[in-house]
Order: structure tokens, then C-alpha cells, then sequence
């Protein structure tokens, strides 16, 4: 049986980038968590991370898990964004030898993956370059 | 007053030439772009569709508007490509741009037409006071069965409006719909390709209703074609909207800036919509634009606007239509094409 609740409950991170600031040292935790990674402090206020960053590194995917296998081969990076956020994500729109580290990048909606032709289609976030 | 208080659009960086397509399928490439005026067209990637389009587009429509999202008191999409047959395309898009849970949304089918229908009711609530700002999207990834004459212009494109009272960059002034059965393109339930009239689509489909809308708002307006900067007709192929300003006395000078149709396709609910973004990206305050859509099935919405001086400090707040459009593009060949827009049967 389908179960869409998981992905739905990642919504306001997938589709809009919402994460949470440690009142205390300012640490941004994404997802949110309950406690502070840094200090232990138990308080956030809401912010959204930023749309723009640079890439640190990436590699090709050539063999892919199941939902992800019609898009083989594809680019996975890990970007730092303007507000120092380090985030995972695929990089599209960008042939694989122009891919290098410090590469600008910025985010935009696209399909991440769908539950065969019958199911649920999941929307987030993924790198193009800027 | 009423009118557009930001505006904006998407194309996808994929294209397909008609030389491509028509060695594929051993017909003449050279009759083609010269019957159809048409060189490329835009092709979206596997993850893109019509829901993503529209919240990127929609994006560059905020980022002009400069209003917080939750202030949108009513969302509707128009596609004739939404991706699931039930569940809507518009609230993917509200929680999205952060516009839920006040909001009121929905999905509107009405072939190349469903964008502008979406601007039309956006519109009146915002002219009712229902709401303070609404916002309206034509998005497509149309299809055009392999082979046939639509697979050469069946492309991909979002263009979004947002509607209000306050900070405008162009007020509507009159609006004109002009609606008969008429059924010359269609696609029944659970059929992958829809079908088409051939010649039939021409005269007393297109040309009709475009006629029709575009002589009935001018009438309305008492303006004549001389009194626009711009006109702006749905864009099906290159020939038809030259074809339907001809007739009606206006010049390519008028008609230019908002053709698109020959290197982007036709991008049917977002084809006369990103026509206007291209036009607004050039356009200067005191400017009088005539839109005139097209929906198979059949009927035309006509649109009078006029620009204000806050369209030049909106316009480079978002990616202007051109550059999306000539700018970083990859080219597919028709293999990856077919294999992009799932017409390659598989095994599971």
C-alpha cells in the first residue's frame, strides 16, 4: 500500500527550504532537530536557507538505487550554501564536464522520484548551475 | 484599477530541432519549418513538469511582485498536462510558495487556452475585492504523438501572473472572451496523444475565435490596432498568430517581441502567456498591450493592458523570457528526446 505520509511530513524542507536557528549559538540545523548539535540548546526560531551556494564536491552516479534508475547517469553534489549550510542534492542542467568544485549553483523545484506510473510523485529541491 | 503586479516565466533548457525529428520519421524538414514556421522546440527534462514549472515560474513572479505569498488569496494552474488526473497541480504549488492554508486554488483544463482562463478568474476576484492578490499560471509539457504534425511544435513552458490593486505594472483594462463548440483538437479520458482536426483547426477554429476576441475587445475598447505597441495572439505554430495580425492590420513590429513560437515551440497554456512576459520584458510605461489566447475545443480571452513606470524597476528583479530562451541550451536527439518524454515502452 502506498504510504505518502512520510515524504508529505518533509514537505515545508523539501519544497521550502524552512530550517531551524539555534537561539543560543545561531548553529542551522536542516531537517530541524530537537536539540542543538553545538551547544545542547533545546530553542530554534524558523529560517529558510539559502537559494544560492557554490559546490565543494560531487560525484556520478552510474549505477542508481531503484527510483532513480531512468535518470542514470546523474551528478550528486554537496554545495555550501550563502549562509554556510552545507546541503546534498542531485546537480541538473549541467553537462558533466563543465561540473568542478566552487561551481555556482542555485536551487529549483523539480520531481525527485514517484511511486511507479500509479503513484505518488515527489517534489524537492535539486542544483542547477547559476 | 486592476491589473498584473508581477510576472514570470520558465523554460526548460532542452530543445529538439525539426530536422531531427523529421529524419526520424522520413518526412521533409525544410516544408515543415517553412509550412509551420518553426525551427526548435523546448523539451523538458524527466524531472520537470507542469507543477514544477509553474513554482519556478511563479517564483520570478514573486520575486517582481515583491508581496509575501501568504497574501495570495487564490492559486489556479492551467495545464492540459497536469500531472496526476486527480490531485491538484495548485496546491503542490501553494505549499511551495508558502501560500497555504488560506488560499483558494484549483485546476483549470481548457486546451491552450487554460492560462488565460486562469488570469481571467484571478482577475475578477481581485476586481471583486474577493481577495487582495491572485495568482494565475499556464503551464504545459504537452505531447504530440510521435509522427504526427504536433510532435514538431508540442513543447514546454510556465508563465505566471500575480493580480491586485496596489503596485502594478500594468492595469487591464477591458477583458473579452469568445466561446463556441468547436472541435477540432481533443483528447478523451485515458488516451496518452490527443487527436486533432487537420485543416479543420484553421479557419473556423483558431482564426474564428482569435478574430473574433481580438475585433470584440477592440470594439469594446474602441481602439483600433494602431492604438497598441504590442499584440500578443496564441502561438500554435509560427504562421497562425502572423496570419491573424495581418488580417487585422497589425505590423510585425507589433507582433515581434512576443513571438517565441519559432525556436520555443508551441508551449500551448503557457504559449500566449510567456508571449506577454517576453513583451513586458521590453515594454515601457504608458505602452497599450493586446493579448489574445486561443483553446481548442474552442474559445479566445482578450486582454487590454496598459503599462505602468513600475515595470522598470521590476523587470531584472527575475530572468527575462529571451535569455531563458536563448541562452544555455542543450540539444537533444531524438533518441533521448523519446526516452525524456516516455515514449519508449518498458518492460516493467
Amino acid at each position: 500500500m502506498p504510504n505518502p505520509a512520510r515524504a508529505w511530513r518533509e514537505y515545508p524542507q523539501r519544497y521550502r527550504l524552512e530550517a531551524e536557528k539555534c537561539t543560543k549559538c545561531g548553529t542551522i540545523a536542516f531537517p530541524p532537530r530537537l536539540v542543538c548539535p553545538q551547544c545542547g540548546n533545546r530553542k530554534f526560531a524558523k529560517t529558510k536557507l539559502a537559494e544560492t551556494g557554490k559546490l565543494l564536491t560531487f560525484t556520478i552516479i552510474r549505477v542508481p538505487p531503484d527510483p532513480f534508475e531512468d535518470q542514470a547517469p546523474y551528478a550528486v553534489g554537496i554545495a555550501e550554501l550563502e549562509d554556510g549550510v552545507k546541503l546534498t542534492a542531485q546537480v541538473v542542467d549541467c553537462d558533466f564536464a563543465a561540473l568542478k568544485v566552487g561551481l555556482r549553483v542555485r536551487l529549483e523545484f523539480r520531481k525527485l522520484s514517484e511511486e511507479g506510473e500509479a503513484g505518488v510523485i515527489y517534489y524537492g529541491y535539486k542544483f542547477v548551475p547559476e | 484599477m486592476a491589473g498584473i503586479v508581477g510576472y514570470g516565466a520558465y523554460i526548460p533548457r532542452n530543445r529538439i530541432k525539426v530536422e531531427e525529428i523529421a529524419k526520424v520519421w522520413g518526412a521533409d524538414a525544410p516544408s515543415y519549418k517553412k509550412g509551420l514556421m518553426l525551427e526548435e522546440k523546448s523539451v523538458p527534462s524527466p524531472d520537470q513538469d507542469t507543477i514544477t514549472m509553474s513554482v519556478e515560474a511563479s517564483k520570478n513572479a514573486l520575486r517582481r511582485a515583491g508581496i509575501d505569498p501568504r497574501e495570495i488569496g487564490a492559486i489556479y494552474v492551467g495545464s492540459e498536462s497536469h500531472p496526476y488526473a486527480v490531485k491538484p497541480s495548485g496546491t503542490v504549488l501553494a505549499e511551495a510558495l508558502n501560500a497555504t492554508p488560506e488560499v483558494h486554488t484549483a485546476d483549470l483544463e481548457f486546451a491552450c487556452k487554460a492560462g488565460t482562463e486562469g488570469m481571467f478568474i484571478a482577475l475578477s476576484l481581485v476586481q471583486a475585492a474577493a481577495v487582495k492578490y491572485g495568482l494565475a499560471v499556464g503551464a504545459d509539457t504537452s505531447q504530440g504523438a510521435p509522427g504526427d504534425a504536433l510532435e514538431y511544435s508540442a513543447a514546454a513552458g510556465a508563465a505566471a501572473f500575480i493580480f491586485g490593486q496596489d503596485k502594478l505594472i500594468a492595469e487591464i483594462l477591458h477583458t473579452y472572451s469568445y466561446t463556441t463548440d468547436t472541435p477540432d483538437f481533443w483528447r478523451r479520458e485515458y488516451q496518452y496523444y490527443p487527436q486533432h482536426g487537420g485543416r479543420f483547426t484553421g479557419d473556423p477554429a483558431y482564426f474564428t475565435h482569435i478574430l473574433g476576441a481580438a475585433r470584440g475587445i477592440m470594439a469594446k475598447a474602441g481602439m483600433k490596432p494602431a492604438d497598441f505597441q504590442y499584440v500578443i495572439f496564441h502561438q500554435p505554430n509560427g504562421k497562425f498568430p502572423l496570419r491573424a495580425g495581418e488580417i487585422l492590420g497589425f505590423s510585425r513590429k507589433q507582433i515581434d517581441p512576443g513571438w517565441l513560437v519559432p525556436k520555443l515551440g508551441n508551449t500551448y497554456s503557457g504559449s500566449s502567456p510567456l508571449g506577454l512576459t517576453a513583451t513586458l520584458d521590453i515594454a515601457k510605461a504608458g505602452d497599450m498591450i493586446l493579448l489574445v489566447s486561443y483553446g481548442s475545443g474552442a474559445g479566445s480571452d482578450g486582454f487590454i493592458f496598459r503599462v505602468t513606470e513600475r515595470i522598470d524597476e521590476v523587470r531584472n528583479l527575475a530572468p527575462r523570457t529571451r535569455d531563458m530562451l536563448d541562452k544555455n541550451k542543450a540539444y537533444l536527439d531524438y533518441g533521448v528526446y523519446a526516452k525524456y518524454r516516455r515514449k519508449i515502452r518498458k518492460a516493467k
